[in-house]
């Protein structure tokens, strides 16, 4: 709804926070996520994800989503369909050279990437879609993403630290384990020290 | 001129060289042929090239159908000027984009310049399917790494790289005019080497604007060229503000046609002298002239100017 797409730049604050607690929670339940499969819960949060996204933003369900990005105005939306900013037809009182009753996309992105946390990320260059994520979930993209990096420090922290001290490794092998931790017992940790 | 087909090719083009001399740049816009005519080509080179460091082979400006800047780009290069290539996004897909690059680059094409492209709807064919598969941004950023990693964007190897000397756009006049310098540091950001401004009526707009620029020290990151071109009658002017996406003209400048008894004479005059302020303006590296309809006039308009003057054109 073009209302509400308006509604959401203008509080794009308050949706940077939301989501930022949305992503946090969703990367912590990637274990979870991970057992049941990724398929399956994408297959129940993508409904949720495009009802949501398209009454506030009205989302394209591009599947790549960048709204951290562009002020919480969807570059998709953007006739031109431009990721990294306006085009030079913009007309006097910033409104769209495609279609003039419209506010530009881009002009709705900069002023509401100033009322942004990290509205700064708006120069970021971003590439150009990937059609053929398209109607996927971005939500469980981004979050798979984020949980994969940390896999991935973490495993470099242990490799690192397992070379470093090979001596101990070959002759106190739990001291330095090179062998990645089984998914459960790791959890199961996490969870004997909350 | 008769046309020749130039076989060494150097390691930087005229433009170019230009440019990292610290010269003041010329380049013109050429108005492609209706036609299959290579003649038709080189006629309309012809009064650019007297002056221009380089000349702009457009891509379908205004969603009108012309014949191609690839086309015109490798008949200009035959002819021995050095074309700038424009690449518009609403055309051609990534796959279609990157090939043709190449096959410029293959033709002795150096320059390119990136654009987002005006929508179909402002053109001849408003029933075609818009692409904008890449954005100029984008695009700016494959192209730099198609020369400097030697890889297409999908990470396969291209065995021998373009030599590209790589353009954007940026319309420093239009809304929303306070992020117009945010979004130039982005195609520097993304690669781009140099900058040709849209169309410039409006100096106080255009000033603010490049007191930003350098501000952000993007002048010292990418040559900017400042789009200049006559304006040939009030009418002219309402028209081209009503009709021609990203064109800001300040009322009292068409007022100004209006009264004129030349009006024609008086926009030729204000042309020059726009040349000769922007000329001034620190950060400034050069001109880019788009006298639509005037292209004869173009050598005379430089000369008048006075900013070759200073420096002797190099050949080649
Ligand atoms: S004016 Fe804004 S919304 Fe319209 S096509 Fe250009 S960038 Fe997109």
């Amino acid at each position: 709804m073009y209302r509400l797409r308006l509604f959401a730049s203008r509080h794009s604050r308050s949706f940077e926070r939301i989501y930022t607690l949305l992503e946090g929670a969703m990367v912590a339940m990637d274990p979870v996520f991970r057992r049941v499969g990724y398929r399956r819960v994408e297959a129940v949060l993508t409904p949720i994800e495009r009802l949501v996204k398209s009454l506030l933003f009205d989302c394209r369900m591009c599947g790549q989503c960048v709204l951290s990005s562009t002020g919480m105005s969807c570059p998709m939306n953007c006739p031109k369909g431009l990721r990294n900013g306006p085009c030079g037809g913009v007309r006097p009182g910033g409104f769209c050279e495609v279609k003039p009753q419209m506010r530009c996309v881009w002009v709705e992105a900069w002023s509401g990437a100033t009322r942004m946390r990290h509205g700064e990320q708006i120069s970021i260059v971003l590439p150009p879609v990937d059609h053929s994520l398209k109607g996927s979930s971005a939500w469980l993209r981004a979050a798979r993403e984020k949980a994969e990096v940390r896999r991935a420090a973490k495993e470099a922290q242990r490799t690192t630290l397992a070379r470093a001290f090979d001596d101990a490794r070959e002759h106190e092998p739990s001291s330095a384990p090179l062998a990645p931790e089984p998914e459960t017992s790791v959890e199961a940790s996490r969870e004997r020290r909350t | 001129m008769t046309p020749e087909i130039t076989s060494s090719a150097p390691t930087r083009g005229r433009l170019e060289a230009v440019l990292r001399s610290g010269r003041f740049a010329i380049t013109a816009e050429l108005n492609p042929p209706d036609s299959a005519n290579p003649d038709d080509v080189f006629e309309a080179a012809r009064p650019l090239g007297e002056v221009a460091d380089a000349i702009n082979a457009t891509d379908a400006s205004g969603a009108n159908c012309h014949m191609s800047s690839l086309g015109i780009s490798a008949l200009l290069v035959r002819a021995g000027y050095g074309p700038v290539l424009q690449i518009s996004c609403r055309d051609r897909n990534r796959i279609a984009v990157q090939g043709d690059v190449l096959g410029a680059a293959a033709l002795g094409v150096r320059n390119v310049l990136c654009l987002t492209g005006d929508d179909v709807s402002a053109g001849d064919q408003p029933g075609a399917k818009p692409v904008f598969d890449f954005d100029s941004v984008s695009l700016v950023r494959t192209l730099r790494t198609m020369r400097d990693e030697g890889m297409f964007l999908s990470g396969r190897k291209i065995s021998d790289p373009p030599k590209l000397f790589i353009g954007a756009a940026e319309n420093p006049c239009v809304e929303p005019l306070e992020w117009r310098p945010e979004r130039l540091k982005k195609k520097i950001e993304a690669g781009a080497d140099f900058i040709q401004t849209n169309l410039i009526f409006d100096m106080d707009r255009f000033r603010t604007f490049m007191a930003r620029v350098r501000e952000m020290g993007l002048h010292e990151r990418a040559f900017i060229l400042a789009g200049i071109g006559p304006l040939t009658s009030a009418r002219v002017a309402r028209w081209m503000r009503s009709r021609v996406p990203g064109i800001h003209i300040p009322d009292a400048l068409v007022e100004r046609l209006d009264a004129a008894s030349d009006p024609a004479a008086l926009g030729q005059r204000l042309c020059i002298e726009a040349i000769q302020e922007v000329r001034e303006i620190e950060g400034v590296s050069g001109v880019h002239i788009m006298a639509y309809r005037r292209e004869h006039l173009v050598s005379e308009i430089i000369l008048q100017s006075g900013v070759l003057d200073r420096r002797r054109i190099l050949k080649g």
